[in-house]
């Protein structure tokens, strides 16, 4: 099979897939009545449609659109991160700076394949640029919060999340040209994932996880989604340059820093104040509450199958 | 025709660049309304007019300034016929009468109007005391409806001296009319109606009934 075989076959499930889910979220809408539950499963499995049709069109249309998409995706990601972080004026430059500079870069960078700097360009570069530039405002109340705010936005929102495109640009032994094959591959392990946590949750959750930082997330859930996940990923084994074990190793990985990702970003959400980091898509909050497992899996990933697989 | 697309086009610019997202906290009557908001950026105006529903908007007209918005070219333009601004002076030195005339006059004809009572921006999150316009206006039209509203983050999108706007979730809270006693004195009246959109500002409280 050839690359874009597999993407199509890969797609058509998904496809299915989410028409069964739809079918199942109809039938139990007008069996069981409008239930605030079931009101928010429907309004999920209509934005997962979206976003599923966003993802096949970037596929369609090439590696440049996959990569205007994500930047998009970052920029509203940042958006509402800095939304809900208290900055002051003077942070107005650094801020300019990071949306309309350090997203498109950022990008740019992977367009132009230059791993030895889209790497580094933020970490480096955009972390000692940003005090450097706030320092001039001669603003120096909580100096080291608001600089640590603006870097931990442009981290997660920018960086970590540019790392699932990147993997377009991603070399491996015998797998040239298909890097878009790990790019579905990740989204749909840590989406999968997110979905059979919360879907296991509703069934059998008993024990909370952590019940101060994200009171959804369920001991009954974790396992269950996640071991679910890890099963669907291995099965996709034929789509990666992986063997089924190797798949199945990868997509615990991702499982786990997903969880992490999930928790961390949630804890960070709750110490600013909110339920949600948005309300763009329908029944999910924000680009945030979607990207957040997204943001540690995706370079985590990236760098993990570059050090055991790359030629 | 050009200046309902101009108008369309602003709106859906502004709700791209800053949200401008509107918050209800108490329903809206259909009467004449008075909008009164704190002033932090240059987008305060749009903002809150494309906040508005397009009904709302459609008899809706700011209040701005002269020095501002006078400018010729677009400024002018959407002023004059997109926003149909009323555009007083603020400088004493060039006013001729009474400032608020042209003000009065619209209420007359039944416009609604969105005001900012501080008078200029404030970098700060809470307003700065209300100038006594807004008493003169509520003495003179006992019948119109007083709504505060509260533009949230916008002092952060565009802060006094920057000329970027970051693109930010801005949301612009309204909160329910002002109770009208009579005979209450100016600067009781001033210190309720600045006390009404303070109390927008914290996006938990709920305003008291």
């Amino acid at each position: 099979m050839t690359a874009a075989q597999k993407l199509l076959w890969v797609f058509g499930g998904i496809v299915a897939l989410l028409s069964v889910a739809s079918a199942l979220g109809w039938l139990l809408q007008r069996r069981k009545g409008d239930t605030a539950v079931i009101r928010n499963l429907n309004e999920r499995l209509r934005a997962w449609w979206l976003m599923v049709a966003v993802l096949g069109a970037c596929f369609w249309l090439g590696p440049s659109a996959t990569l205007v998409v994500f930047a998009f995706i970052s920029f509203f990601a940042l958006r509402e991160f800095i939304t809900l972080t208290p900055t002051r004026a003077s942070d107005h430059k650094p801020l300019v700076v990071a949306f309309y500079v350090l997203v498109p870069l950022q990008y740019w960078l992977i367009h132009l394949e230059w791993y030895g700097l889209f790497s580094i360009f933020i970490p480096v570069y955009a972390f000692l640029g940003l005090p450097a530039l706030a320092v001039f405002a001669g603003d120096t109340e909580e100096f080291l919060e608001r600089t640590t705010k603006i870097q931990w936005g442009v981290m997660i929102a920018i960086y970590c999340i540019s790392y699932a495109p990147a993997l377009l640009v991603l070399d491996l032994a015998g797998f040239e040209g298909q890097g878009a094959l790990l790019l579905l591959y990740l989204m749909l392990v840590v989406q999968i994932s997110d979905v059979m946590q919360y879907v296991f949750g509703k069934l059998f959750g008993k024990h909370k996880l952590a019940p101060l930082v994200s009171p959804s997330k369920t001991v009954e859930g974790l396992v269950g989604g996640g071991a679910a996940a890890v099963a669907i990923g291995a099965s996709l084994w034929w789509i990666t340059p992986f063997t089924p074990l190797q798949s199945a190793a990868m997509s615990l990985l991702i499982v786990i820093c997903g969880v992490l990702g999930g928790l961390a970003l949630s804890a960070v959400k709750r110490s600013l104040g909110a339920k949600d980091w948005g309300s763009m898509i329908e029944g999910h909050g924000g680009m945030m509450d979607r990207m957040d497992s997204v943001s540690f899996a995706a370079p985590i990933f990236f760098h993990i199958a570059r050090f055991f697989f790359s030629g | 025709m050009m200046a309902g697309v101009a108008a369309a086009s602003l709106v859906s610019l502004t709700r791209l660049l800053v949200g401008a997202r509107a918050q209800w906290r108490s329903q809206p009557g259909g009467g004449q309304c008075l909008y009164f908001a704190n002033h932090c950026s240059h987008l305060d105006t749009l903002a809150i007019w494309s906040a508005l529903t397009p009904a709302q908007r459609a008899v809706t007209r700011p209040v701005a300034a002269r020095d501002y918005w006078d400018k010729p070219g677009l400024r002018t333009y959407l002023s004059g016929r997109v926003l149909r601004a009323i555009l007083i002076e603020r400088r004493r030195d060039e006013r001729a009468g009474d400032p608020l005339a042209p003000v009065f006059a619209a209420l007359e004809q039944g416009d609604s109007l969105i005001l900012f009572p501080e008078g200029t921006r404030t970098a700060d999150r809470l307003p700065q005391p209300f100038r006594g316009g807004l008493f003169r206006i509520a003495e003179s039209f006992p019948s119109l409806d007083l709504v505060p509203a509260y533009l949230d983050t916008l002092h952060r999108s565009l802060p006094k001296g920057s000329h970027v706007p970051l693109p930010l979730y801005c949301t612009v809270r309204f909160g329910a009319a002002l109770e009208r006693p009579a005979a209450e004195p100016r600067a009781d009246f001033l210190r309720r109606a600045h006390a009404s959109v303070c109390a927008l500002a914290d996006p938990a409280r709920r305003t008291p009934a």
